[in-house]
């Protein structure tokens, strides 16, 4: 919402400063969004005396002026506005001087004479309204003043963020009444020029039926969508330019300045939170004024020129034959006021919020109107917008209004009504405020505080423009933001400790993201959206993009695109993890299944770059990818192993689940890229026990190295197995220590070093004893593999 | 002990170690103290075939002669050694780079994760999660969205094709293996079948919804703080993301007021900014909130003088805040009269583009190793 400062000020009769208003707003919840000055361009204007006019020679519509700008020499201007008059005050931007619609002045002959400067129209000024003329002066001023000290003009535009519970905000008067109630004093609407005379009569109410005003036949068959509608008939009016007062106003509150009739209703709309239309007359057939809902076959062509196709949930205004606009959203085109247009039917209404929002939501066009019908306007206070429309246009653009204006309400209520409890005021404050504290907060808001029963209630009438108040909580939160959020303690009071314990996730996903750290991965969080990877992806309906139309069903494929953009920019050396939510549709119906994964992706140098080893290009292989696997099995899932299988390795769970995968990537890569490589794993969160404690050893260990030959088709782990089967159980560790394949073990056959590390736990092993486990093993190896001895 | 000829030509010997070089040494080393030729191993040896009276004195002799000169010939060593050291390193440049390993680190963002809920842990908040997927009754009814209003205008939400229309194609194809872990993910089949009043399925526009969960499967007292990822369906720019993270807060128990709010939350502020942050609370509107607050901390920028990034206002916006609203209450079923709480949620991203000076929220969802590697910790 858009406010004046000036226009705030008219409310509250006294000057403002923005700085405070804007502390003092953002206190009562409505945060300044940001504050522009206005006419900051008219600094450099001055007040210009015409000392003589004469015609130019050269041109019928042009004449020389001598200007008296207050310097010591008169300024030769040519100028071509038809009022100019000598002996009078114009506004005068001198060579040199910027005006707000960006021209910037230089001397130059025009028709050959000889201009210094320009005489000002209220349009050149950016101060809207009439270009016909010079904005003539009627101020004592000394020639050469600066234009904003003679005239009052500066102005504010104060943008403030309007939160959806609070319609009242959207009108200048209830911003009036905020600050009014912030700085305890009164308020009340900004006179009007030219209305003290005027003499408007009340509304006549009108319950069921059609009705008629003025000539216009009324008639509202949608009920619940328009429950209220004030209709009003002006003849003979004259359609032009706004006066100065009003254009400014609706100006600097962000609004064109249009003709004025239609500034009239947005003026309302802007002051009092109220949207009304205006339409010629003469463009209503009937003349009848017609509040339906439309038919399925029914389009309308709107203001803003397109034609819409309306439908039996849309509320509209009909005339006769066929809508003329669509309730509280934008009228039709061709009944709205034109310049010829001499009698008006105004429409004042409370459209139903919802069907508003329905209609504007399903047209895909908001509009201040709407923006204001669907948060709830005043259904008490049409009357009071519609008498000040009338005002408005009686007093600029003349006519007669046709009659009373008529007030179709069928069952006029009263605000509703709310028992506040003091004790649980403190119970939800946690303070105690004394029931004339209460009565004075909420007064100040507009409620109307009845009485006090006996049973430690307060009955409040909340005020029609406040329709978010209905149940006693909404009368606490106005009691602490009037009281003041500020002025309510900060205590970090006692408290009772929860019954639910951190969530075991959690703690294991903080497990998983410290442990990659620490082994040197870096974390990054990447969108969880992506293609289709197979059917059980799950779909987004409304997609912001069609490649981010699915959610992700693993981590891996968004890191990988992560690594091409790292090689996009020259990095070779990428570690990344991920620790994320990833979805598998779970059925038809059904809500996708969600499981917390991590993942990770190497690729470039093993070790960073130093002078010491210059030589070294070792990059990441599958070796090290398996021990990142491990590494992050352990964090984890800790109860799943590693198997092969085909290329890949899986951490397969002790009933047969496969939780996780690790293998090299396919990438779009560089020639230069070393290869990728990847492990997904999903995140078991069942907590851990702690782990046992192993004594340390206090006997000497003895260690065989035993170099074998093994065929191609064994594999280490099938040896690891053989070997700790027959090495008896002083075998402490196995570790293979060699690789070799070549023409010393021959083709088929690769020689595998083992090293055997024996201790028993209680003495020295005698070398006898573990000469006897290596011949065991020996021989059990190649009775089982056909694995052979090469040398120990 | 001057008396034996060999021990006295020896004496000056003993003088001469701390001159000599390191072959000299090794020879006198040698000469003197060798196992099998030393001139001392060997008076030593013989010193059995001397009558007793002179093997006890000359022995005596001998053997300290020979502690003498281990010291010395031991001591010259270590200073040759040094002597060797000092004119190595005289020549090695120690400006040159080290030798470095790769470092991990964790994201700016999980950094900032971990040290709010860190505090609010200190004050007897558990960390509580839900899921993502959510219905339009935990997102958006259990906490008080009237339908058709205004306030979803800021939750422009994203929605799921739950694929009530590809049935037969989905049971045609259920037996079949597929994915990364076919065999989990059929452990793992939804058991929690949704209710006709829950409506369509989307993805949670804030992590309230686990409010709601969290309320419905425990009893109070609860204190909760329950970050995850939420979902918004904005345009990806400099200042949006179509996915975000949130950090929701719950405090519900019989007696708790707007009071415990305030302290609970500028308690908060102070420790993850500093002790002497100014903070304050300004009305809001939150449909699951009343009385609603948004908490703002002094512009950690300027101070509060005022700048671009504060909007010259000096605050800077930190959480949306209020005291649980008694629909919320209700619909999990709670008593209102008996229980109250309060709640809040903030944006740990923006916390972390402003204390990092990042510009672009696109950064936090970028694997650029150059940009993260910047954060290690």
């Amino acid at each position: 919402m858009k406010l004046s400062r000036k226009w705030l000020e008219a409310f509250l009769r006294r000057p403002l400063d923005v700085a405070d208003v804007s502390q003092r707003l953002a206190m009562l919840g409505a945060p300044v969004e940001g504050i522009e000055p206005l006419h900051a361009g008219l600094d450099a204007v001055v007040v210009g005396l015409v000392e003589e006019v004469r015609p130019h020679p050269n041109a019928d519509r042009l004449r020389l002026t001598l200007v008296n700008d207050g310097t010591d020499t008169p300024k030769h201007v040519v100028c071509g506005a038809p009022n100019v008059t000598a002996g009078k005050k114009y506004p005068f931007a001198r060579v040199g001087v910027s005006l707000p619609g960006g021209i910037t002045l230089d001397e130059r002959k025009i028709r050959g004479e000889l201009s210094q400067g320009m005489l000002c129209s209220a349009r050149e000024l950016g101060l809207g309204g009439d270009a016909g003329g010079l904005l003539e002066l009627d101020v004592d001023a000394a020639p050469g003043t600066p234009l904003p000290q003679a005239l009052p003009v500066r102005d504010d535009q104060i943008t403030i963020d309007v939160t959806p519970n609070r319609p009242d905000l959207l009108g200048h008067k209830g911003v009036a009444r905020e600050l009014a109630a912030s700085y305890g004093v009164p308020f009340r609407l900004p006179e009007i020029p030219g209305t003290a005379a005027l003499d408007i009569p009340p509304a006549r109410r009108h319950d069921y039926g059609p009705t008629e005003v003025g000539g216009v036949r009324v008639a509202v068959d949608d009920r619940p969508g328009c429950p209220r509608l004030h209709v009003a008939v002006v003849r003979g009016v004259k359609v032009g330019p706004s006066p100065a007062w009003l254009a400014e106003r609706l100006v600097a509150a962000g609004m064109r300045s249009i003709n004025n009739i239609v500034d009239a209703t947005n003026y309302v709309m802007l002051e009092l939170d109220q949207p009304m239309h205006a339409y010629d007359l003469a463009a209503l057939k009937g003349p009848f004024l017609w509040v339906r809902r439309a038919r399925a076959d029914e389009t309308l062509h709107t203001l803003d020129g397109q034609v819409r196709q309306l439908d039996p949930d849309t509320t509209v205004i009909a005339d006769a034959e066929a809508p003329v606009g669509i309730a509280g959203v934008m009228g039709g085109a061709d009944s709205e006021v034109k310049p010829h247009t001499t009698d008006l039917v105004l429409e004042c209404a409370y459209f139903e919020p919802r069907g508003i929002r329905r209609t504007r939501t399903r047209m895909a066009l908001s509009t201040e109107a709407s923006y204001r019908f669907e948060r709830g306007v005043d259904l008490w206070s049409a009357g009071d917008a519609m008498r000040r429309c009338l005002e408005i246009i009686l007093a600029t653009a003349g006519g007669a209004l046709d009659g009373p204006p008529v007030d179709v309400w069928a069952a006029p209520t009263n605000p509703t009504r709310i028992f506040l409890r003091p004790a649980r005021v403190a119970q939800v404050l946690g303070v105690e405020l004394p029931v004339a504290r209460l009565e004075q907060c909420l007064t100040a808001i507009g409620c109307t505080v009845l009485s006090k029963p006996d049973d430690a209630r307060m009955a409040v009438d909340a005020p029609g423009w406040r329709p978010d108040l209905v149940s006693e909580i909404d009368l606490i939160e106005e009691v602490a933001r009037v009281h003041g959020y500020d002025a309510m303690p900060t205590e970090l009071r006692p408290f009772r400790v929860g019954t639910v314990r951190d969530a075991d996730i959690e703690i294991a996903a903080d497990r998983v993201r410290h442990g990659l750290a620490a082994v040197g991965l870096v974390e990054c969080h990447t969108l969880p959206f992506g293609p289709a990877e197979d059917q059980w992806s799950v779909k987004i309906q409304n997609p912001l993009a069609a490649d981010a139309a699915y959610l992700r069903r693993r981590l891996l494929p968004g890191l990988l695109r992560e690594v091409e953009a790292n090689w996009g920019a020259q990095t070779a050396s990428v570690r990344l993890f991920e620790v994320g939510t990833v979805f598998t549709s779970a059925g038809p119906g059904q809500p996708p299944h969600e499981e917390r994964h991590v993942a990770a992706v190497i690729t470039g140098p093993r070790r960073p770059a130093h002078w010491s080893h210059a030589g070294d290009t070792a990059v990441w292989d599958r070796w090290d990818l398996k021990a990142l696997f491990e590494a992050a099995i352990a964090l984890a899932h800790p109860d799943a192993a590693v198997q092969v299988e085909g290329a890949s390795w899986t951490a397969v769970t002790p009933d047969g689940q496969v939780v996780g995968r690790a293998r090299q990537l396919d990438a779009d890569a560089p020639p230069w890229a070393a290869p990728v490589w990847g492990f997904e794993l999903a995140l078991d969160h069942t907590p851990r026990f702690p782990v046992r404690y192993q004594p340390l050893p206090v006997t000497p260990a003895t260690t065989r190295d035993l170099s074998l030959a093994v065929p191609e088709t064994v594999p280490v782990i099938a040896l690891n197995r053989a070997v700790g089967r027959a090495a008896g159980s002083f075998l402490e560790t196995l570790d293979v220590v060699d690789e070799y394949r070549g023409p010393k073990v021959g083709t088929g056959v690769r020689g595998i070093t083992l090293r055997l590390t024996f201790r028993a736990p209680d003495r020295t092993l005698r070398d006898q004893e573990v000469d006897a486990a290596v011949a065991a093993v020996v021989k059990a190896v190649e009775t089982d593999l056909g694995v052979q001895l090469r040398a120990t | 002990m001057t008396e034996h000829p060999t021990l006295a030509a020896l004496v000056p010997r003993l003088a001469r170690i701390p001159q000599l070089d390191a072959t000299a040494l090794a020879a006198e080393d040698n000469a003197v103290l060798g196992r099998k030729a030393g001139v001392l191993t060997v008076l030593l040896r013989d010193l059995r075939e001397l009558p007793p009276d002179d093997r006890r004195r000359i022995g005596a002799a001998a053997n300290e002669l020979k502690a003498r000169f281990e010291a010395a010939i031991a001591e010259r060593r270590v200073q040759l050694a040094r002597e060797v050291r000092a004119k190595a390193e005289a020549q090695v440049d120690l400006t040159m780079p080290a030798r470095r390993r790769f470092t991990g680190a964790l994201h700016p963002v999980t950094q900032v994760v971990e040290e709010i809920t860190g505090i609010f842990r200190e004050l007897g908040f558990v960390r509580a999660v839900g899921p993502e997927a959510e219905s339009e009754w935990y997102n958006f009814r259990a906490l008080n969205f009237p339908a058709d209003h205004p306030a979803m205008d800021q939750h422009d939400t994203l929605y799921l094709d739950t694929g009530d229309r590809r049935t037969s194609e989905f049971d045609r194809r259920r037996g079949r293996s597929s994915g990364l872990f076919p065999a989990h993910e059929r452990r793992q089949s939804p058991t929690d079948r949704r209710r006709p009043q829950d409506g369509r399925m989307l993805l949670r526009t804030h992590t309230s919804p686990v409010q709601i969960r969290l309320m419905k499967e425990a009893k109070p007292p609860l204190r909760a703080i329950m970050p995850g990822v939420v979902y918004r369906k904005d345009p990806f720019d400099p200042s949006h993301a179509p996915a975000f993270l949130q950090i929701e807060g719950l405090a519900v128990d019989e007696g708790i007021s707007f009071v415990d709010l305030k302290g609970t939350l500028a308690h908060f502020a102070r420790r993850f900014f500093s002790p002497t942050t100014k903070v304050r609370f300004r009305p809001s509107y939150f449909p699951f909130t009343e009385p609603s607050a948004e908490m703002d901390v002094e512009c950690q920028l300027c101070g509060g003088a005022g700048c671009p990034a504060c909007k010259q206002t000096g605050w800077m916006e930190i959480l949306g805040c209020g005291m649980v609203h008694e629909q919320v209450l209700k619909a999990c079923d709670l008593d209102p009269e008996r229980y109250t709480g309060f709640a809040f949620g903030m944006g740990p991203q923006r916390i972390a583009l402003q204390r990092h000076g990042i510009p672009d929220i696109r950064l936090l969802y970028s694997g650029d190793m150059r940009f993260l590697t910047q954060f290690s910790l």
